[in-house]
């Protein structure tokens, strides 16, 4: 608080290289987010999650499409650990191969909608005028839509299927990115360091690549880890609707659909995945309120 | 021989019965190496008139030169190498994801200009910042410091001309009157013109060789500041600017009643 | 300006505050002794010398993190440092009240301002609110508006900075306070308006016999409008001097403070460059 001591973050070493003064940004940031023991518990959550999902052939206990008639509807035992399914199938190992379709979609939905999202919102907010109007009135469009009304109406359109899920979710997903990168944008274009670069000659590309894009990155970046358990759930909706993934695919959705014929005599045919849904989308939450957090430019 | 000419300047906002017109027929001119000072209160145009200059603005009427060339009204890259900025807020200058290092190398990748290495350590070296501050953050900079690597990217391009806009009025006083003795000693050193804009009448008295007083987007008197010293201005305006920034006093409180529109008090 | 009594009005003695920070214990604040008659008393000092700190401190505005310590804390017959909260919100904006820097932010928007005036005097007076509502125009008058029946349903967005400043001394000077804390009370406004404000300010501290504390970074504004200034460096005080002496200022710090001036009755080459010295930290005061 003294004018003789410098702000708290300069008494670190002198950064010597870019690379250095790359690195200590990191590591600043990633005390912040240790700091916060929920979103280190989503942080653990989801690498559970990514491992289980790179390694399932290893950890999953049986076949998960491997039907066995003898032993259906079997409640939760050393053999089955979740138990089994009305086919006899086993619900760990499904719930297990199931955590790759769950990753694939989110992963997927989250390539196109960023990049997406945040072109448009960056653009309609820094050129303005009836660019900003085409762009968002289209993006009233699809946000006067409920999601998964929309999503349904998608994927009825384009026939069932994992890959229609996928564009139906992106579809319903990218408005609310690009109207927060706008609305970013329109606080940051007034800002005097953007005037400096225009000042210097900066072409219009340049100035939303290098200067406005990084600034709102990070608010896009929590909105979409945020989004990602909204992914989950929509996903699962898709799913249990019989739109998303196919039987016999162990997509989580699907399980609970298939399983709820049998839900009040055989919990677990509904719970385990029910559970494994309730687990994911709660850890992207968590994480993406840390990351909020260490990424907010307004905490700085 | 004028650096710059900035003749009957006119900008209103808005259209119609609504348009508010902010600068009235505005006339300067600053010669080459001359510093320049335009003083007044908010609202009394004098960041417009930088403003126009640096391309902001386009929808201007009248004429304004630089180097006896006509601007036009779109901002060009030739403009850009003859004149820059300085800005007030020395937090809001710099890009706060950008190390010292990008920020002054960006003018110099736009303008094509290679050896950016050396010409980043001699312009750190002439602002008065160690070398080894090119890998900082504007967070690790203090206040005095941040504003001296928005002058050293003002600098980069080597304009002739810098535009301040109230480059201390965010400062500490003891960091003030470094920045000042910097800017004193670069337009020394670099033979720049300066078009300082300031509310404080002490600085632009420090740094100007001539002021201009602007009230309600026009120019109302035009003094030498060497004149300025033990003396009191023959208009109303300038002298209740020069006696405030003396010393607080009863009797200036009932000029300034007098001097200001009724419904700003 | 002790006219009245020359019994002090608050007296502070080794005010120490710090602030948790990042898990660091920053001292803001480090052993501040002043009394306060009816006067006007200024803080000056650059940002971050914890004059602003002070002044939260004494009406116990200061953030949930900050530690601290006084050994005396006197206004009137209350302890500041030791009292209950409940005692305390009974001298806030009753017997001690605060003005800040912009008035933007201390009105509340969806309020009309004479209502919020009024407000004020209904919080710690049990009158009617027509009586209340008269004692805000009256107040209006005194902070010299114009036309104050009009300015009284106006909303904060509809008045001037320099304006709205007024509103804000006629909402802390109602209740009738001993002691008035300005923070930078018109460093937002322009200089004629400024001076305007300040004349007002004069004018009630004087007649109501009020003390004042007027922190400010403004040495040439203080020398002019105060009676005494405290300089604060580093959160110590480093001179406590009268401020028609402030020419003859002993420490180096306000020394250099002045001298790095820009003035227009003064035309330097350069202007002299404050040199810190480490021993201003530590040395006893006075010394």
């Amino acid at each position: 608080m003294t004018t003789t001591t410098l702000p708290a973050a300069a008494c670190e070493q002198t950064p010597q290289s870019s690379a250095q003064a790359l690195r200590q940004n990191l590591a600043r940031n990633l005390r912040k987010l240790v700091r916060n023991p929920l979103s280190v518990a989503g942080l653990v959550v989801i690498g559970a999650l990514l491992l289980l999902a790179a390694f399932a052939p290893w950890i999953a206990t049986h076949d998960p499409l491997a039907q066995d008639l003898a032993n259906t509807l079997k409640a939760p035992d050393a053999a089955h650990w979740f138990g089994t399914d009305e086919y006899g199938r086993d619900i760990f190992s499904r719930l297990v191969y199931g955590s790759r379709i769950t990753l694939y979609i989110i992963s997927l939905v989250t390539v196109i909608v960023g990049p997406v999202g945040l072109a448009i919102g960056v653009i309609s907010g820094y050129f303005g005028g009836w660019v900003d109007t085409v762009f968002m009135r289209i993006t009233d469009i699809f946000i006067s839509f409920p999601g998964l009304v929309l999503a349904l109406a998608f994927v009825a359109a384009l026939g069932p299927g994992l890959d229609h899920a996928v564009i139906a979710i992106a579809l319903t997903a990218w408005p609310p990115i690009a109207r927060l990168a706008r609305a970013e944008t329109l606080s940051l274009r007034k800002a005097d360091y953007i005037v400096a670069v225009q000042l210097q000659g900066a072409s219009a590309t340049r100035i939303l690549l290098r200067h406005v894009a990084p600034m709102c990155l990070s608010s896009v970046v929590v909105r979409l880890t945020m989004n990602m358990a909204g992914i989950i759930l929509t996903a699962a909706g898709l799913g249990f609707l019989g739109l998303g993934a196919q039987p016999p695919v162990p997509e989580w959705g699907a399980m609970i659909s298939a399983g709820r014929r049998y839900m009040l005599e055989c919990w677990w045919l509904v719970a385990m995945p029910g559970a494994a849904i309730m687990f994911a989308s709660l850890a992207f939450n968590l994480f993406g309120d840390g990351m909020r957090d260490v990424l907010d430019p307004r905490s700085e | 021989m004028a650096m710059i000419e900035v003749d009957k300047l006119n900008l209103s906002f808005g259209e119609g019965a609504e348009a508010n017109q902010v600068l009235h027929d505005v006339c300067f001119d600053v010669g080459d190496g001359e510093a320049f000072g335009l003083v007044g209160e908010s609202g009394s145009g004098k960041t417009t008139v930088l403003r126009c200059l640096a391309g902001q603005y386009s929808h201007w009427s009248g004429s304004l030169a630089i180097n006896s060339e006509r601007l036009g009204r779109k901002l060009d890259k030739a403009r850009c190498r003859k004149l820059q900025m300085v800005f007030q807020d020395p937090y809001g200058s710099l890009h706060p994801r950008h190390t010292v290092e990008t920020a002054l190398s960006e003018p110099l990748a736009i303008h094509g200009i290679t050896d950016a290495s050396r010409r980043i350590d001699s312009i750190l070296t002439k602002v008065g910042l160690p070398t080894n501050f090119r890998y900082r953050y504007p967070h690790q900079l203090s206040g005095g410091q941040r504003q001296r690597v928005a002058i050293a990217r003002a600098l980069i391009l080597e304009p002739r001309i810098l535009l301040l806009d109230e480059p201390t009025s965010a400062l500490d006083v003891s960091v003030q009157a470094e920045i000042l003795n910097l800017l004193a000693d670069l337009r020394k050193q670099e033979g720049l013109t300066y078009l300082l804009v300031t509310h404080d009448l002490g600085v632009v008295a420090h740094l100007c060789d001539r002021v201009a007083v602007m009230q309600q987007g026009r120019i109302v008197d035009l003094i030498e500041s060497a004149s300025l010293v033990g003396a009191v201005p023959e208009h109303p305006y300038t002298r209740m600017l020069v006696e405030a920034s003396r010393h607080y006093s009863r009797e200036m409180a009932e000029v300034g009643a007098d001097l200001t529109p009724a419904e700003a008090v | 300006m002790m006219n009245q009594t020359n019994q002090p009005l608050l007296q502070v003695e080794d005010l120490r505050v710090s602030f948790t920070s990042g898990g660091a214990l920053v001292d803001a604040v480090r052993g501040v002794s002043f009394s306060l008659g009816r006067e006007k008393l200024a803080i000056v000092g650059e940002s971050g010398s914890g004059k602003s700190t002070v002044g939260r401190t004494l009406l116990r505005l200061h953030p949930k993190s900050a530690r601290i310590t006084a050994s005396k804390m006197q206004f009137g017959d209350i302890d500041l440092a030791t009292c209950s909260e409940k005692t305390m919100q009974s001298i806030r904006g009753q017997r001690m009240s605060m003005i800040m820097q912009d008035p933007k932010y201390s009105l509340n928007p969806v309020m009309r301002v004479g209502d919020q005036i009024a407000e004020a005097y209904l919080a710690h007076h049990k009158v009617a609110r027509a009586e209340a509502n008269q004692r805000a125009l009256a107040m209006l008058e005194a902070v010299r508006i114009r036309d104050p029946q009009r300015v009284f349903r106006m909303y904060p967005h509809e008045v001037s900075g320099g304006m709205g400043q007024r509103i804000m001394i006629a909402m802390m000077l109602i209740t009738e306070p001993e002691v008035v804390i300005a923070d930078e009370p018109t460093s937002a406004l322009d200089v004629s308006v400024r001076l305007q404000v300040l004349a007002t300010l004069d004018d009630l501290v004087s007649k109501r016999g009020l003390g004042l504390i007027f922190i400010s970074h403004d040495l040439n504004l203080v020398r002019s409008f105060c009676d005494r200034v405290l300089v604060m460096y580093a959160g110590r005080v480093v001179e406590s001097i009268a401020a028609s002496d402030l020419d003859n200022a002993k420490h180096p710090y306000t020394q250099g403070l002045l001298a790095s001036l820009p003035s227009v009755d003064q035309r330097r080459e350069r202007l002299p460059v404050l040199q810190r010295d480490p021993a201003w930290l530590t040395q006893p005061i006075g010394a």
